[in-house]
C-alpha cells in the first residue's frame, strides 16, 4: 500500500492534575496514514477521547491539564509552533460523541465555518457549499427545505451527520471523529457509518469507537490504547486476525475488563473508571 | 399464609395509592393556593381603589404631573416617570456590565481567581441593599454632588435619579451575575468543542454559540434584576431626593412609585382618597410586573426555540 502520515503523535502525554491525578496518557506515539481510515479502540476511559482532542489541542479547553511530547501535521508541529491554534483546528476537525447542533439554524450550522474563515465570494457560493456539504453527508434531501428551521430541532441521527457535515464544509485535512455513532440507533449509526466510508477518499480520518464490530466494518488502521498507552498498531487485518500482542489477543476475545497494574502509583481505585 | 400476605400487600397497595392520591391533591392545591393568592391581592387593592377611580379620570391622573393629596391632587405622571428613568438607567449601566462580568467568570477565569471573584460576587448579592444605601449616603452621593454633575454643568445635591440608579446598578449587577454564570457554566462542553473544533476563536464561540445557548437563562437573569430595580424601595427611598415633580435631568430629584407609597404613606393614610390613591399606585405596581413576567414568558419560549441546541 502507497500510503504516506498525515498526523503523526510523538511521544504524547497527558496529565489531568485537577483534584486527584489522572495520567491519562502516557507517552504515546502513533503514525495516522492519509486517506485512511484509522479506528482507536481500548476500554472505556482508557484515554481515547484525551488522545483525540490532544490531536488538534482540544482539551486545552480544560483547566488543570499538562502535556508533553508533540504532534506533527504532515511536517508541521501543532503543539510547537507560532501558528494560531484556530489555523490548525481549522485544518484538524472535531466532531464530539454527543450530536451537537449549533444553536443557529441548519443552513447556519453548516455555514458556520466558513463565515467565520470568511472562504466564500458571495451568497450564492455560500448556498453552493452548504449544498454540497449537505449533499455529501447524505443529508440534503431530508432538510432541503427547511434549511431556516433550528438545528436541533432534527434527529440525532440527522443532527450527527450535520455535524459532520460543518466540520468537512471548513475542509479540513484530517477529521477526528469520537464515537461519533454511540449515541445513534442501529439504522442512523448505519449511514453515519456509510458516509464515513465515503469520506475517506478525501480525507484522513480518525475515529474512536468502543465497538470492535465497528472497527472490523469500516476501518484500515486500528490502534489498541490501553490505560494510556498504545498496545498495538496494525492494520485491521492483522489486528483482528493475527494480533501481535497478548492483550490485543485477550480483548478481541471479549476480555474487557481492565486490569490495573498493582504498582502503579496512580491506578485509580475503582474497577473500571467512569466514562467521560 | 399465602392469603394473609396477599391480602397484606393488598392493603399496601391500597394504602400506597391513597398517598399517591392525596399527596397529588396536596400538590394541585400549593399551585392553585399561588394562583387565589395573586387573585385576592389584586382585587383587595382593586377594591380599595374604588374611591379614588370613581372620583377622578383614569387617564387624567396618569398624565397630570400635579402631585399634592392634601389638595386633592393625584397626578401620578412624576412617579411613573421616576420609576422609568431610573430602571432604564439601572439597567443599562447594570446589563452590559453584569454579562461581561458573566462571561468573565464563566468562560475566563480559572482556578484561585474563579473562585475568588466569584464568591465575592455571592457575597455583594446577598448583602441587604439598606448598607448599599447607606453607603451610598457617605460615598456616592457626595461624589455625584460635588463632582460628576458639576462636570456635566449640572447643579445638584447629589440625591436624585442618576445616584439611585447607579447604586440599584450595584445591587442588582452581582444577582445578574451569578445567574447568567449559571446558565453559561451548564452548557454542555460539545457546544464549545464543536465550535472550537471547526477552527472558531474563543470569542468567536462565545459571541455566535454560548451567549445564544445560554440566552434564555441570561434573559432571565436580566429581567429578575429588572423585577428588583422595578420594585425597589429602600435604596431609593434613601436617595431619590422624595420630591414629586418630573425630573428635569438625570441628576434631578423625583420620586418612584414605591417611593410615592413608602414616603406619603404614615401621615396621609388618614385622608380616604389618599389612601386610595397609595393603594392603586400598588395596584399598578403589581399589574405591571404581571404583565412583564407574562411577556417574558411567552419570548423565552421563542428564544429557547430558535436558539435551542
Ligand atoms: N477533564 C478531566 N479531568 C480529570 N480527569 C479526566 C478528565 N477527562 C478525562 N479524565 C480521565 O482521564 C482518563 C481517560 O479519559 P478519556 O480520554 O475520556 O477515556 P475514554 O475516551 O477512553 O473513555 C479517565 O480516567 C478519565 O477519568
Ligand atoms: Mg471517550
Amino acid at each position: 500500500m502507497t500510503t504516506n502520515t498525515a498526523l503523526t503523535t510523538k511521544d504524547l502525554s497527558v496529565t489531568y492534575v485537577g483534584d486527584r491525578e489522572v495520567e491519562a496518557l502516557k507517552g504515546v506515539s502513533i503514525d495516522f496514514s492519509a486517506n485512511q481510515l484509522s479506528a482507536i479502540i481500548g476500554p472505556s476511559g482508557c484515554g481515547k477521547s484525551t488522545l483525540l482532542k490532544s490531536l488538534n489541542r482540544l482539551h486545552e479547553i480544560q483547566p488543570n491539564v499538562e502535556i508533553s511530547g508533540d504532534v506533527h501535521l504532515g511536517d508541521q508541529s501543532v503543539y510547537n509552533t507560532d501558528e494560531p491554534v484556530p489555523k490548525l483546528r481549522k485544518r484538524i476537525g472535531y466532531v464530539p460523541q454527543t450530536p451537537t447542533a449549533l444553536p443557529l439554524s441548519i443552513y447556519e450550522n453548516v455555514a458556520y465555518g466558513v463565515k467565520l474563515h470568511g472562504e466564500y465570494d458571495s451568497k450564492n457560493e455560500l448556498d453552493a457549499l452548504v449544498e454540497s456539504y449537505l449533499q455529501k453527508v447524505n443529508l440534503w434531501d431530508e432538510v432541503e427545505d427547511r434549511l431556516e428551521t433550528p438545528g436541533a430541532e432534527l434527529s440525532t441521527g440527522q443532527i450527527q451527520r450535520l455535524c459532520l457535515a460543518r466540520s468537512l464544509a471548513v475542509e479540513p485535512d484530517v477529521l477526528l471523529c469520537d464515537e461519533v455513532t454511540s449515541a445513534l440507533d442501529p439504522i442512523s449509526a448505519e449511514s453515519v457509518e456509510e458516509t464515513l466510508v465515503d469520506l475517506k477518499e478525501e480525507y484522513t480520518i480518525i475515529m474512536v469507537t468502543h465497538s470492535m464490530e465497528q472497527a472490523q466494518r469500516i476501518a484500515d488502521d486500528v490502534v489498541f490504547l490501553y490505560l494510556g498507552e498504545v498496545i498495538e498498531e496494525n492494520d485491521v487485518q492483522t489486528f483482528f486476525q493475527n494480533p501481535e500482542k497478548e492483550r490485543t489477543k485477550k480483548f478481541i476475545d471479549g476480555d474487557t475488563i481492565v486490569e490495573y497494574d498493582e504498582s502503579d502509583d496512580d491506578s485509580p481505585s475503582e474497577a473500571v473508571p467512569a466514562e467521560r | 399464609m399465602g392469603g394473609s400476605t396477599d391480602s397484606g400487600s393488598q392493603n399496601r397497595l391500597g394504602r400506597r395509592l391513597l398517598t399517591e392520591r392525596v399527596s397529588g391533591y396536596w400538590l394541585q392545591g400549593a399551585g392553585y393556593f399561588a394562583i387565589v393568592l395573586f387573585a385576592l391581592i389584586v382585587l383587595a387593592l382593586l377594591y380599595q381603589s374604588l374611591p379614588l377611580l370613581s372620583e377622578y379620570s383614569l387617564v387624567q391622573m396618569l398624565t397630570s404631573s400635579n402631585w399634592d393629596p392634601a389638595q386633592n391632587q393625584f397626578g401620578f405622571l412624576p412617579a411613573i416617570v421616576g420609576t422609568v428613568y431610573v430602571t432604564a438607567l439601572t439597567m443599562i449601566m447594570g446589563t452590559p456590565i453584569a454579562i461581561l462580568a458573566a462571561i468573565y467568570i464563566a468562560e475566563y477565569a480559572e482556578g484561585r481567581t474563579k473562585t475568588l471573584v466569584s464568591s465575592f460576587i455571592d457575597v455583594l448579592a446577598a448583602i441587604p441593599s439598606v448598607i448599599f444605601g447607606l453607603v451610598a449616603l457617605i460615598v456616592v452621593v457626595p461624589f455625584v454632588g460635588d463632582y460628576l454633575a458639576p462636570a456635566v454643568g449640572s447643579s445638584a445635591t447629589g440625591l436624585g435619579i442618576f445616584t439611585v440608579s447607579l447604586v440599584m446598578a450595584i445591587v442588582v449587577t452581582p444577582f445578574m451575575i451569578s445567574l447568567s454564570v449559571e446558565s453559561l457554566e451548564a452548557l454542555p462542553d460539545e457546544l464549545r468543542e464543536s465550535s472550537l473544533g471547526v477552527g472558531a476563536t474563543k470569542w468567536e464561540t462565545i459571541r455566535i454559540v454560548l451567549l445564544r445557548a445560554a440566552g434564555p437563562g441570561i434573559f432571565s437573569a436580566v429581567l429578575l434584576g429588572f423585577g428588583r430595580v422595578f420594585g425597589a424601595t429602600i435604596v431609593p427611598a434613601m436617595l431619590i431626593g422624595g420630591q414629586t415633580h418630573l425630573p428635569s435631568s438625570p441628576f434631578a430629584t423625583g420620586q418612584t412609585l414605591p417611593t410615592l407609597i413608602v414616603n406619603d404613606f404614615g401621615e396621609l393614610m388618614s385622608l380616604p382618597l389618599t389612601q386610595s390613591a397609595l393603594i392603586f399606585v400598588g395596584l399598578m405596581l403589581i399589574v405591571v410586573v404581571w404583565l412583564f413576567n407574562f411577556s417574558a414568558m411567552i419570548l423565552r419560549q421563542r428564544l429557547q426555540q430558535r436558539w435551542q441546541f
